[in-house]
């Protein structure tokens, strides 16, 4: 084979095997290798609310000295304080602490919503849950509270809710 | 003067010899750097004997992002054409069109996938080439920092596409970065309450993303246009025998590994192992294995590096070129070769009879000194007693060339002699150092005036060796070809006709056995001319056809 011929036929070969390691490198970091972001036998907790919490003090009544100095068209009778209570969430699983923090209003006068968004990997198979929340700084402790057994397997997804208007807590 | 002898002018060039790098960077930075420019010669060499310099990818790295773009756009909208936006239609939408259009709607939106793979991947391969050679600062700094947003708009684009799906993929990439965004302040945790249940799902959802999927894009292509302004005449579309050949291997990886949907999302299940494509979503286990407000100050912390990086480096930015008004009759040859747009015409201000003048903008000048190569004032012929030209390197002029010119042409003497001119950041010319060869290195050859060539050849020495970078991967873009185009004569300023072609040779190479070879090739057949030559030599102390200017 003549030189010129043999080195184009290599040349060739070279290109083809260059662009299959090209299609090789797309074809398998497009898919592979695959990354296992939660154990064979866990389930996943998903926490998420987002709710207002109480207002922090309670609306006060002016005095007419007070109303006389304030211009005309502010003349209101209360005066409510607009921050609200951040919201504390508890988690328990089977009795044990699993989860525990308090979130802050948003806002910056701290009026607005809570939310809170926490992902917490959990064994599957039977468990009892027991959630609190406080949305009122003003009391000690939690006013809402709801206990519920679940039983995800593998890969199952469970969702603690907040809703005022359904009753509070929400475990599905 | 000895026979054997190398000139180099400026030591600008830092692509191809990491060593006289400008940059004072902090030393392992520099290793890194050095390393990583070594590994691309190499790559580059051996790419460049496999496809040949003209088709070798690694050196069209940003064409070849901007083809990838087009075909990505082109299947983009084909798959769009027939996908539902719907909570119930996207997935649906996306498996009918695998299903009843295999051929078409399937080899299109495999198509997407591995084009927006090899995208990202092109990409990335350009900013570390780039990087490693060096080339982020200086006259560069706005096509560098303009190229950082670009990253990001790439991942969101890619990253977006993701979600449109809808299978479980999608639903884990798209919890994970709403858990990402959320740790933001202005987002907060509720962005992810959109995929708490298949309930709080809407139609007007997907409806955003097919907008974001779209309009990020645009996005994109407008930051590409901006990334390359400050280049003339940018090269957009790689050679068309190598984009033939990608799109070729595309659409076999499209028929061999079609890309295909994950189950459908289910928002009460989780998919515990995933297969990712990691081009887009290297990030995905970088926010699990971290959190996201160490995840959001991990890419900041490396997208301000990027940003800053010219400005970190702190190399010394050369000299820009300057205008000599008394030798400038406002041809505009400088205008028409400047690679970055950095001369500009104007009306004549100094009131000779020329109607307009060049200027330099000084931000733009690379100093590659292309522009004095082009002016017809830079003809080495002149006698006159300082030699100036219309537009020129304060630092390394032609004047200068032409003086260390004459200083190799009479070490020379009383041998059969080559001129070799060789751009610094081409192959390493140094090797060629022998008796009878003189060296001269320029910053890019493209300084090189062409009657210099002729100059050679008439002042005594038998063969002319030109050395440029590799061809289509000029340092400064275009000097290679400008300057095969004048001693071709089909560019001004060009090559005499009356020269002889047999003793001028140009390579375009980075590797000095390529150049060691024509500069065999060359002195071999440069011996049939000694005889005729001798008698020049003898009468060399007297430099022919200097006139005045």
């Amino acid at each position: 084979m003549p030189d010129v011929l043999r080195s184009d036929v290599l040349r060739y070969l070279g290109q083809a095997a260059l662009y299959a390691v090209f299609a090789l490198l797309i074809g398998y970091f497009s898919n592979s290798p695959r990354y296992r972001h939660l154990a064979p036998d866990e389930a996943l907790l998903r926490l998420s609310f987002s709710h207002p919490g109480k207002v922090m003090a309670a609306c006060r009544e002016r005095g007419a000295a007070e109303l006389e100095k304030m211009p005309a068209n502010m003349r209101q009778s209360q005066d409510c304080p607009r921050e609200r209570s951040p919201v504390r969430v508890s988690v328990e699983l089977d009795g044990a602490p699993l989860y525990d923090e308090t979130f802050a209003p948003a806002g910056l006068q701290h009026d607005g919503a809570a939310a809170g968004y926490r992902r917490l990997p959990i064994p599957a198979g039977e468990h009892r849950l027991r959630v609190k929340f406080n949305d009122d700084a003003r009391i000690a402790g939690f006013n809402y509270e709801h206990s519920q057994t679940v039983h995800p397997v593998a890969g199952d997804v469970v969702l603690i809710d907040f809703a005022a208007d359904r009753g509070g807590i929400l475990i599905q | 003067m000895p026979a054997s002898a190398t000139l180099s002018v400026s030591g600008i060039c830092m692509a191809h010899d990491t060593s006289r790098s400008a940059h004072r960077d902090i030393p392992a930075a520099q290793s890194a750097r050095n390393l990583a420019a070594n590994v691309f010669h190499v790559l580059e060499r051996a790419f460049d004997r496999v496809f040949g310099v003209a088709q070798n990818p690694l050196r069209q790295l940003g064409a070849l992002g901007f083809y990838l773009f087009w075909i990505v756009s082109v299947s983009g909208i084909y798959v769009y054409a027939l996908f539902d936006t719907s909570i119930d239609g996207a997935f649906r939408s996306i498996e009918t069109l695998m299903i009843e259009q295999p051929f078409a709607g399937g080899l299109m939106r495999s198509l997407h996938r591995y084009a927006s793979d090899a995208f990202a991947l092109v990409i990335a391969l350009h900013l570390v080439r780039e990087l490693s050679y060096g080339r982020f600062s200086g006259f560069r700094w706005f096509s560098w920092v303009s190229g950082v947003p670009l990253i990001w708009l790439g991942l969101a684009a890619g990253i977006g596409g993701y979600w449109l799906v809808w299978d479980t993929l999608a639903q884990v990439v798209a919890i994970a970065m709403s858990e990402w965004l959320g740790w933001l302040p202005g987002f907060g945790d509720v962005i992810v309450r959109n995929f708490l249940v298949q309930a709080t799902l809407t139609d007007r959802l997907f409806s955003l993303l097919v907008f974001l999927h779209i309009g990020i894009p645009l996005l994109l292509l407008l930051g590409m246009w901006v990334h390359i302004q400050r280049i003339s005449d940018p090269m957009t579309l790689p050679r068309r025998n190598l984009g033939a050949n990608l799109l070729g291997v595309l659409l076999v990886l499209c028929i061999g590994v079609p890309a295909l949907s994950q189950a459908p999302a289910d928002l009460a299940r989780v998919p515990a192992e995933l297969p990712l494509d990691w081009f887009y979503l290297f990030a995905l286990p970088l926010l699990y294995r971290t959190s996201p407000g160490e995840l959001w100050l991990l890419l900041a912390l490396a997208t301000m590096t990027l940003v800053l990086l010219p400005w970190m480096s702190g190399g010394r930015r050369p000299a820009p070129a300057q205008v000599d008004l008394a030798n400038c009759n406002g041809c505009s040859r400088c205008v028409a070769d400047c690679p970055y747009g950095a001369v500009v015409m104007q009306p004549r201000s100094d009131g000779r009879n020329h109607p307009r003048e060049a200027v330099v903008v000084t931000d733009l000048c690379a100093s590659c000194g292309i522009c004095a190569g082009a002016c017809p004032s830079s003809t080495p012929f002149r006698s006159a007693s300082a030699f100036v030209t219309g537009i020129d390197m304060p630092q390394w002029n032609v004047s200068m060339l032409r003086d260390r010119l004459d200083q190799a042409l009479t070490g020379l003497q009383g041998l059969s002699g080559s001129v070799v001119f060789a751009c610094e950041c081409g192959a390493d010319a140094s090797v060629l150092a022998q008796p009878g060869v003189a060296v001269l290195r320029l910053p890019c050859i493209g300084m090189l005036p062409p009657s210099f060539v002729e100059y050679a050849l008439r002042s005594g020495a038998d063969t002319v060796l030109v050395g440029a970078c590799a061809e289509g991967d000029c340092e400064f873009k275009s000097g290679e070809e400008l300057m095969r185009a004048r001693l071709k004569g089909e560019r001004e300023p060009h090559l005499r006709a009356n020269v002889s072609r047999e003793r001028l040779r140009i390579v375009s190479s980075v590797d000095p056995r390529e150049l060691e070879r024509a500069l065999g090739e060359l002195r071999s057949v440069s011996n049939g001319f000694e005889s005729a030559h001798s008698s020049i030599r003898s009468r060399r102390g007297r430099v022919p056809g200097r006139s005045n200017a």
